[in-house]
């Protein structure tokens, strides 16, 4: 994929992020993530029901890149299985930490694969994916 | 100014984020390599010509301190790993056992997380209460405002000199007075304002003080506690071990050697120390009304040309510090910090460790430029015509 592609694909879910807004709904449940530097604060929200992501919804305060990845990872995951999420989540985790990964599982998420270059972005875009696998976990 | 003593400034980089950290000039990195390559030895302990010259060395730095900050004795100065702890002592070893519950401390919400924290952890064993004095429409504290929230049961105030968040400089002086009057301990966190102006612990009756040395062209790792020598005497060591002991037996008793040494437990930063003494020999050659002047002109200059840009919103332009925060139109701060970055500009985004300021301040995050004597107009145009390219600021996120 070309880098002006990229590029206006992130701009994209920057500027007009899917899935943002956090339900007022008790069957969400809501975990607050924020990286190191003080900076990126997001929260997701999802909806898992025998281990399935019904809805995936964030929210927050954060760079293009942390809210742009929040909003096509809640694309990504919406409908799917926490065993197919688990996969998915791996293969970005991997991807963007310059380790072998399986680009076929990560549709649109494959416009971050050259995030590893300003290593200052990594945790920008790692941060929802680590909000979304503590509620994914403690729903094994 | 100087800038030719800093070797990382041979690589082209402009350095805008002094209060997180500064640059160490030549003398400085040269002492320290002096120590570990000349004269390596423990301090306090040997009767050989090496050690000796480390006790030299080492307590000359204390004496350096106390009239670089002028104490009235060497026993006053204390060296920690820097303001954090040096602030933790200062709760934990002595407020732990001078404050009762019905006691008021008043802090502000624009301090640093080390003036606060320490703080909120003694007051939930202890139930002291903490007021935050309110900051003014401008984020400034005002000293009116500090006469009006004290009362009888007011023991503490702790403030920092100049707040790193938002760079405003309190007035010291009539806090220091204000405190004495009402038989009040102030407690200044002199981080943000030790390598940029002169601070006189006599002159403001400041009962504590704590300050880094990495913020004034020090190493990192590095501090000082300063306490007047009546409090000092009864702050409780957070730390037993070497080096604080006169004797100790089976039996269970001990005793602990005298000021300053009954507070440095253990091997201390010798390395740090004597380079602290290389920072402050470096800021008086310069001489700190020099740098605190020249930094009051160099940012009126990124003031006046900052205006110049469109889409700026600042925050704290009339302070007489070096600290400026801003953001770029609706560019999220952290977008345009990465972005100044491919200029070798580093600035930093964020809410800067004074994160209760943002129930103050209307905007949770915002860019911060903070100069030092090193920085120069020049540096400052390359910034100007970075902003300007203002468009360009997301063309970095692939």
């Amino acid at each position: 994929m070309d880098v002006k592609l990229k590029r206006d694909i992130i701009l994209d879910n920057y500027q007009n992020p899917a899935n943002k807004g956090l339900p007022n709904d008790e069957a969400y449940e809501k975990v607050n993530s924020r990286n190191e530097s003080c900076v990126d604060n997001i929260t997701v929200a999802a909806k898992v029901i025998d281990g399935k992501i019904e809805d995936v919804k964030f929210d927050g305060d954060a760079c293009a890149i942390c809210t742009s990845a929040s909003s096509v990872m809640t694309k990504e995951l919406k409908g799917k299985s926490v065993e197919e999420a688990e996969l998915i989540i791996d293969n970005f985790e991997r991807m963007i930490n310059e380790l072998p990964y399986n680009e076929e599982v990560l549709g649109e998420l494959n416009i971050y694969n050259e995030v590893y270059k300003q290593p200052s972005r990594k945790k920008c875009a790692l941060l929802p994916m680590g909000a979304i696998k503590k509620i994914i976990d403690e729903d094994d | 100014m100087n800038k030719e003593d800093f070797e990382i400034f041979n690589d082209n980089i402009i350095y805008f984020d002094n209060a997180a950290t500064t640059q160490k000039p030549r003398s400085v990195v040269n002492a320290i390599v002096e120590y570990y390559t000349k004269y390596t030895a423990n301090a306090h302990r040997g009767d050989y010509d090496i050690s000796l010259k480390v006790d030299e060395k080492y307590e000359g730095v204390r004496d350096k301190v106390k009239k670089f900050i002028n104490a009235d004795s060497s026993k006053e100065i204390i060296f920690t790993k820097g303001s954090t702890e040096a602030f933790n002592m200062i709760v934990f070893g002595y407020m732990a056992y001078y404050l009762k519950e019905d006691d008021e401390v008043i802090l502000t919400k624009g301090e640093h997380a080390s003036n606060i924290l320490p703080w909120v952890t003694l007051s939930k064993k202890i139930g002291f209460k903490i007021k935050y004095a309110n900051l003014a429409d401008d984020n400034s504290l005002k000293i009116e405002e500090l006469k009006n929230i004290i009362t009888d049961k007011t023991k503490v105030i702790s403030l920092a000199h100049i707040t790193n968040a938002i760079g405003d400089v309190r007035p010291i002086k009539e806090i220091g007075n204000l405190c004495k009057e009402n038989n009040i301990i102030f407690v200044l966190d002199a981080t943000q304002s030790i390598g940029h102006m002169k601070v006189d612990v006599k002159e403001n009756n400041i009962d504590f003080l704590g300050f880094s040395a990495h913020k004034m062209l020090g190493p990192t790792g590095v501090g000082v506690l300063y306490g007047k020598k009546d409090l000092l005497e009864k702050l409780i060591p957070l730390e037993y071990g070497g080096g604080m002991n006169i004797a100790f037996s089976s039996d269970g008793e001990y005793s602990l050697k005298e000021l300053p040494h009954r507070l440095e437990a253990g091997t201390r930063n010798i390395a740090g120390v004597i380079g602290l003494g290389a920072a402050i020999d470096y800021l008086e050659n310069i001489g700190l009304d020099n740098i605190h002047n020249y930094e009051i002109k160099l940012k009126k200059y990124l003031i006046n040309r900052i205006k110049e840009v469109p889409n700026i919103k600042l925050y704290n332009e009339n302070f007489e510090s070096g600290v400026l925060l801003f953001n770029v139109g609706e560019y999220f701060s952290q977008d345009v910090a990465i972005y100044l970055n491919t200029y070798k500009i580093c600035i930093r985004a964020g809410n800067h460790c004074a994160k209760m300021l943002q129930e103050v301040i209307c905007s949770t995050n915002t860019c911060r430029v903070s100069l030092y004597f090193y920085n120069t107009k020049e540096e400052i145009d390359v910034l100007i015509e970075a902003l300007k390219n203002q468009d360009k600021i997301l063309d970095t996120i692939v």
